[in-house]
C-alpha cells in the first residue's frame, strides 16, 4: 500500500477517568498517527466506548493530557470536537428513523452550513446556493457507499446493515479528520462485514482519513488496523502493531483466549 | 429545440455506425442522445457532446497503437462512456466485443483468448481485478482502460489507463491531426465486421457471432419504421451491453433514429430510474415483467380489502376488455365507461408506479412469455409485444404488427425477413441481418447456414392461418413420450412460471412414460406467503420443504395440468410427480446461462439421481450439492427431499373461452 502514515495527529497521555468511585480508565497513554487506522480492542466494560468519548470531548477526564494536532487540547465539548474535524459513530446506531437517507446524511453537513435559519426555511438565494453545495458533497459520500438505491428510503425501514452505512455516510459527510467508529460490524453478518471492511479501507485510502476503531471481531482488527491498543478494566495491556498483540502473553490471557 | 424530423430520411443513404453517429452531430447537435444520473441528478449528454468524446476516444485508442480489425473487449454496465467506446473502436475499423459484466474472470479469459483481444475497456475496479487475474495467460492483451478510477489510485501497472486518460491523449492527438479521424471513419465499409457478440453457450462453448454494420443497421432501420420509433423517443438502457437485444435497441436504433438512452445510476435503481425517465420504448425479458407483476400482487395481497376489492374488480374489467380496446376492437359503451373509471383509479396510477406511463411500444423476447403474463401488462393498457430474433440475426426475425397481437405467438416476418420451416417444424430465417460468420469456427458457420442461406434457427414452430409464427420449443428439446404424446418441455414450465411462487421449473419425460418436473419456489413471494400464515423458516431450503409449500405448489401443478388436460396434442404432458429443489438454479453453479435460461441437460446430469427417484416412485431421496458464492467460494448443500404426486386429468375438449 502505497499510503502514508503522517506524524502523530493525537496524543494521549496519562488520561485517568472516574464516575465516583468508578474508574473507567487508569492512566491510558497512547496515540494516533495521521491517516492510520487505529483499533481498540478489549472485553466489555475495558473502556473502549469511553476512551472515544474522551477523544471526542464527551467525557472529560480527571487526570491526564490530550495533544491535538501537537497542541495541547483545553477543555471542549463534543460539538467543538466536531467543528475540529473529529466525527463518528455509535455503537447503537444514532439517526434519525423517519427521515430519509439523504436527509440524515444531509445532517451530517450541518456544521458547515452558514446561513441561518430564516434563510433556510425561505430555501431562497444564498440558502438555496448552499443547500446545492452540499449536496453534491452529500451525493459523493452516497456514490462512495454505494447507497443509490435507498437514497430516498427512510433510515427506520432499512435493514440494520445497511444503517450502519447510512451512519458512516452522515459522518463521512463532515469530511472529518478524524473518524471514530464504535464497532461498526457489530451485528452484521460475514458479507456484511467484508463490505464494511472494504469501505472502512476506501475512506482511508482515498480521503486519507485517521481512522479509530472499536471492533470484536479479532478477524477485522488484525486484519485492517495499523496499530492496535488493548484494554482490560480500564488499564492498557497492549499497544503495537497487530502482529506483536497477537503474540503479546498478558492480551492473549486477558482477551483472545488459548486458542488463538 | 429541433423539430421532429423524419428521422429514416436523415440517415437513409448512411451505412456505417460511426457516420451515423457524425451525422446525427450536425443535425440534432443539441438533442439528447444520453442520460446518466449521476450524483442523484440526471446529466444530458447532446448529440455533438457524444460525437467529440467519441472522437477523442477513438483517437486515444490510435495513439495507444490500436490498429483497423484489432478487437476492443468492452466490458461493464450500461454506461455512457462504455457506449462511447463501442462507437469509438468502430470509428477505428475496429471490433467491439461485448462481455457480460458478472462472468467470473475465468470465463473471461475464454472469450478473450478466443476473440485475441489486445485491447480491453473496463468499467471499474472489479472488471480491472479480474483482468489483473487473467492477463498473464493472456500474452496478446496489451492494454486495459477503465472508466470509473475509484480504488485504482495505487495500481501502478503500466497498461491500466484511464479512460480520461485516454480522452486527453486523443484531445492532444485530434488537434494535431485533425483529418485523421474523418479518413479513418471515410475508410470503413458496411461490409466490415462492426460487432463481435458471444452467444451464451447454452450448448457447447461460447461461440463469437460477427455481425457487419450492414447487418445491424439494416435490423435497426426495419424495427424502426416498424414502429415509426423517432428522435423523440427515450429508452432504458439497463440490460447487458453483451447481450444481442441491448445492442440493437440501445445501440444501433438509437444511431438510427437518434433517439435518447438513458443510463441507470445502478443495477439496484433500476426501478426507481425507470419511474423517473418513463421511456417511450421500452423493452424487457419476460423475466422482469414477470418480477414487476409479483411485486405489485404481493404488495396487493397486503393491500386492506377495499383496495384489494377495487382492484380485483377492475382488472377483472381489464381483462375483459383492455386489450381489445388497444387492438381497436368493438368494445360495448358500458365497458368503455368501466375501463375510463378503472384507468382513473388503478391502471393509470399502476403504470405510473412501474414507471411505463409514457411507453409507447413495449418488447419482450428472449424467452416465451406465460399468455397470462402478457395479457395483463396489454390489458392495462401497455403496448406490449413480442419479438422473436437471436444473436446471429441481430434479434430481429419476427415482430408483432400493432393491433394484431396474438398471445401466444411472435408475430409476423419483420420488413426484409424471410422465414420457413424445415421439414421438423425447425424455423430457418434468411436476410440482410444475417450473422457474417462465428469468429474462427468456419465448421459451426457451416453447420449453422444451409446451401440456400437460411440460418437454422434450432427452434420448433408453425405458422397459423393468419402467417403468424407460433415458437413452441427448442427443435432439439421437443420430445416424445412413450405413449406417442409430444413432449415440449418449456411449453409446460412457461405455464407453471406464471403462478407468482414458481420461481423456476425443469421438466422430464422425454422417452418416459410420464413427465416429472423440479420446481424452484420464489423466495420472495412464497416467503410472503408463509409469513402471512405464521410460518417460520430459516432460508430457501428450509422454506422449500414445508409440507405447506409443498401443497402450495401442488395447487398450481394441478391447475396446469386441467389446462394441458384440454389441449389435445399436450393432454400426455400433465405432471404426475414433482420436487421442490433444496436450492435455487445458479448461472455460478452452472445450472443457468449468464441470461439466466436454464440448461437442461446439465441440470438433468447434475441431479441425476433425483430424476431417477422421481420414475422409480420414491418417496424421499437424499442429494448433496455444491454451491458457489458470488465470490467463489464453494459450499456444500445437503437435504432430504421430499417427491410427491400431483393429480392428473382425463384428456378433454377445450372449453370455449
Amino acid at each position: 500500500m502505497a499510503r502514508k502514515i503522517g506524524g502523530v495527529i493525537v496524543d494521549l497521555q496519562n488520561i485517568s477517568l472516574r464516575f465516583g468511585g468508578v474508574k473507567a480508565l487508569t492512566d491510558i497513554s497512547f496515540d494516533v498517527k495521521e491517516h492510520e487506522i487505529r483499533s481498540i480492542i478489549g472485553p466489555n466494560g475495558a473502556g473502549k466506548s469511553s476512551m472515544l468519548n474522551v477523544i471526542n470531548g464527551v467525557y472529560h477526564p480527571q487526570e491526564g493530557q490530550i495533544f491535538f494536532k501537537g497542541a495541547l487540547r483545553k477543555k471542549l465539548e463534543p460539538h467543538e470536537a466536531a467543528e475540529q474535524g473529529i466525527a463518528r459513530t455509535f455503537q447503537n446506531i444514532a439517526l434519525f428513523k423517519g427521515m430519509t437517507v439523504l436527509d440524515n446524511i444531509m445532517t451530517g453537513r450541518n456544521l458547515r452550513m452558514k446561513c441561518n435559519f430564516l434563510q433556510h426555511a425561505l430555501y431562497w438565494g444564498a440558502a438555496q446556493k448552499e443547500e446545492i453545495a452540499h449536496r453534491i458533497k452529500v451525493e459523493e459520500v452516497i456514490e462512495f457507499l454505494e447507497i443509490q438505491s435507498i437514497r430516498k428510503t427512510p433510515v427506520g425501514r432499512l435493514p440494520y446493515g445497511l444503517q450502519k452505512r447510512v451512519e458512516l455516510a452522515r459522518a463521512l459527510a463532515a469530511e472529518p479528520h478524524i473518524l471514530l467508529l464504535d464497532e461498526p460490524m457489530a451485528g452484521m453478518n460475514v458479507e456484511e462485514k467484508q463490505d464494511m471492511c472494504r469501505f472502512i479501507l476506501d475512506v482511508n485510502d482515498h480521503y486519507g482519513t485517521t481512522i479509530v476503531l472499536i471492533e470484536h471481531d479479532m478477524g477485522v482488527v488484525m486484519d485492517i488496523s495499523d496499530r492496535v491498543v488493548v484494554l482490560d478494566y480500564g488499564k492498557k495491556i497492549g499497544d503495537g502493531e497487530p502482529e506483536e498483540v497477537k503474540n503479546n502473553p498478558e492480551v492473549i490471557k486477558a482477551y483472545l483466549g488459548t486458542s488463538h | 429545440m429541433s423539430d421532429v424530423r423524419d428521422t429514416a430520411a436523415d440517415t437513409a443513404g448512411l451505412d456505417t455506425f460511426p457516420r451515423l453517429l457524425m451525422q446525427h452531430a450536425r443535425q440534432r447537435p443539441t438533442r439528447p442522445a444520453m442520460r446518466e444520473k449521476e450524483y442523484g441528478i440526471w446529466q444530458t449528454y447532446t448529440w455533438a457532446d457524444v460525437a467529440a468524446r467519441v472522437r477523442s476516444i477513438a483517437s486515444g485508442l490510435a495513439e495507444l497503437g490500436f490498429k483497423r480489425g484489432d478487437r476492443l473487449a468492452v466490458v461493464g454496465d450500461n454506461r455512457p462512456r462504455l457506449y462511447w467506446s463501442v462507437a469509438a473502436c468502430q470509428c477505428l475499423g475496429g471490433i467491439p466485443v461485448m462481455m457480460y459484466q458478472d462472468a467470473v474472470a475465468q470465463e473471461m479469459a475464454y472469450v478473450m483468448e478466443d476473440a485475441e483481444i489486445r485491447f480491453a475497456c473496463v468499467e471499474d475496479q472489479e472488471q480491472v481485478d479480474k483482468m489483473l487475474e487473467i492477463k498473464d495467460g493472456l500474452p496478446l492483451l496489451e492494454h486495459v482502460i477503465y472508466d470509473d478510477p475509484r480504488g485504482l489510485r495505487h495500481y501502478n501497472q503500466t497498461f491500466l489507463h484511464g479512460l480520461d486518460e485516454v480522452l486527453e491523449m486523443g484531445r492532444i492527438h485530434d488537434s494535431h491531426h485533425p483529418d485523421f479521424l474523418g479518413n479513418e471513419i471515410d475508410k470503413g465499409s458496411p461490409d466490415d465486421v462492426s460487432v463481435m457478440l458471444y452467444t451464451s453457450g447454452t450448448t457447447g462453448k461460447p461461440k463469437g457471432v460477427c455481425q457487419t454494420h450492414a447487418a445491424f443497421i439494416a435490423a435497426a432501420r426495419g424495427g424502426c419504421s416498424f414502429d415509426q420509433l423517432t428522435d423523440q423517443d427515450d429508452i432504458l438502457s439497463y440490460l447487458p451491453m453483451a447481450w444481442v437485444g441491448d445492442h440493437l435497441f440501445s445501440y444501433a436504433q438509437a444511431l438510427v433514429a437518434g433517439f435518447t438512452i438513458n443510463c441507470p445510476e445502478s443495477g439496484e435503481t433500476v426501478m426507481g430510474d425507470l419511474r423517473e425517465i418513463g421511456p417511450t420504448y421500452y423493452f424487457a425479458p419476460p423475466r422482469v415483467f414477470e418480477n414487476l407483476l409479483t411485486q405489485v400482487m404481493i404488495r396487493m395481497e397486503d393491500a386492506t380489502s377495499i383496495k384489494r376489492k377495487v382492484f380485483q374488480h377492475f382488472m377483472d374489467v381489464a381483462r375483459r376488455c383492455g386489450a381489445d380496446l388497444l387492438d381497436g376492437k368493438p368494445v360495448s359503451a358500458g365497458d368503455r365507461l368501466q375501463y375510463a373509471i378503472g384507468n382513473a383509479l388503478i391502471y393509470g396510477p399502476l403504470k405510473n408506479v412501474l414507471g411505463l406511463s409514457r411507453v409507447r411500444v413495449a418488447y419482450t423476447a428472449g424467452a416465451a412469455i406465460g399468455p397470462d403474463l402478457f395479457r395483463f401488462y396489454r390489458s392495462i393498457g401497455i403496448n406490449l409485444k413480442q419479438l422473436y430474433g437471436q444473436t446471429e440475426t441481430c434479434a430481429y426475425v419476427c415482430l408483432q404488427p400493432d393491433r394484431q397481437i396474438k398471445l401466444d405467438s411472435v408475430g409476423t416476418p419483420a420488413p426484409n425477413v424471410e422465414v420457413k420451416l424445415a421439414d421438423n417444424g425447425e424455423i430457418l430465417v434468411r436476410g440482410p441481418m444475417l450473422l457474417k460468420a462465428y469468429y474462427k469456427r468456419p465448421d459451426a458457420t457451416a453447420e449453422s447456414i444451409n446451401a440456400d442461406g437460411y440460418f437454422m434457427t434450432g427452434d420448433a414452430g408453425f405458422f397459423d392461418e393468419d402467417g403468424h409464427l407460433k415458437i413452441i420449443d427448442r427443435a432439439k428439446d421437443v420430445g416424445k413420450l412413450t405413449g406417442g404424446g409430444m413432449f415440449a418441455p418449456n411449453y409446460i414450465e412457461n405455464k407453471l412460471k406464471f403462478f407468482q411462487h414458481i420461481k423456476e421449473v425443469v421438466c422430464f419425460g422425454n422417452g418416459r412414460d410420464y413427465v416429472t418436473a423440479f420446481v424452484n419456489i420464489d423466495l420472495e413471494a412464497v416467503g410472503n406467503w408463509s409469513e402471512r400464515r405464521g410460518m417460520a423458516y430459516s432460508g430457501y431450503t428450509d422454506l422449500a420443504s414445508q409440507p405447506q409449500v409443498y401443497e402450495l405448489i401442488r395447487e398450481c401443478i394441478e391447475q396446469v395440468n386441467a389446462d394441458l388436460a384440454s389441449d389435445p396434442k399436450m393432454s400426455e404432458s400433465q405432471i404426475k410427480r414433482f420436487l421442490i429443489l433444496h436450492k435455487e438454479l445458479d448461472a455460478d453453479d452452472g445450472e443457468l446461462t449468464r441470461t439466466r435460461k436454464v440448461r437442461r441437460n446439465f441440470v438433468a446430469e447434475k441431479y441425476a439421481e433425483l430424476i431417477d427417484a422421481l420414475y422409480t416412485g420414491k418417496k424421499n431421496q437424499f442429494i448433496e450439492t455444491q454451491v458457489t458464492y458470488e465470490d467463489g467460494r464453494t459450499n456444500k448443500v445437503s437435504a432430504d427431499l421430499r417427491l410427491e404426486d400431483a393429480r392428473t386429468f382425463p384428456p378433454q375438449p377445450r372449453k370455449a373461452a
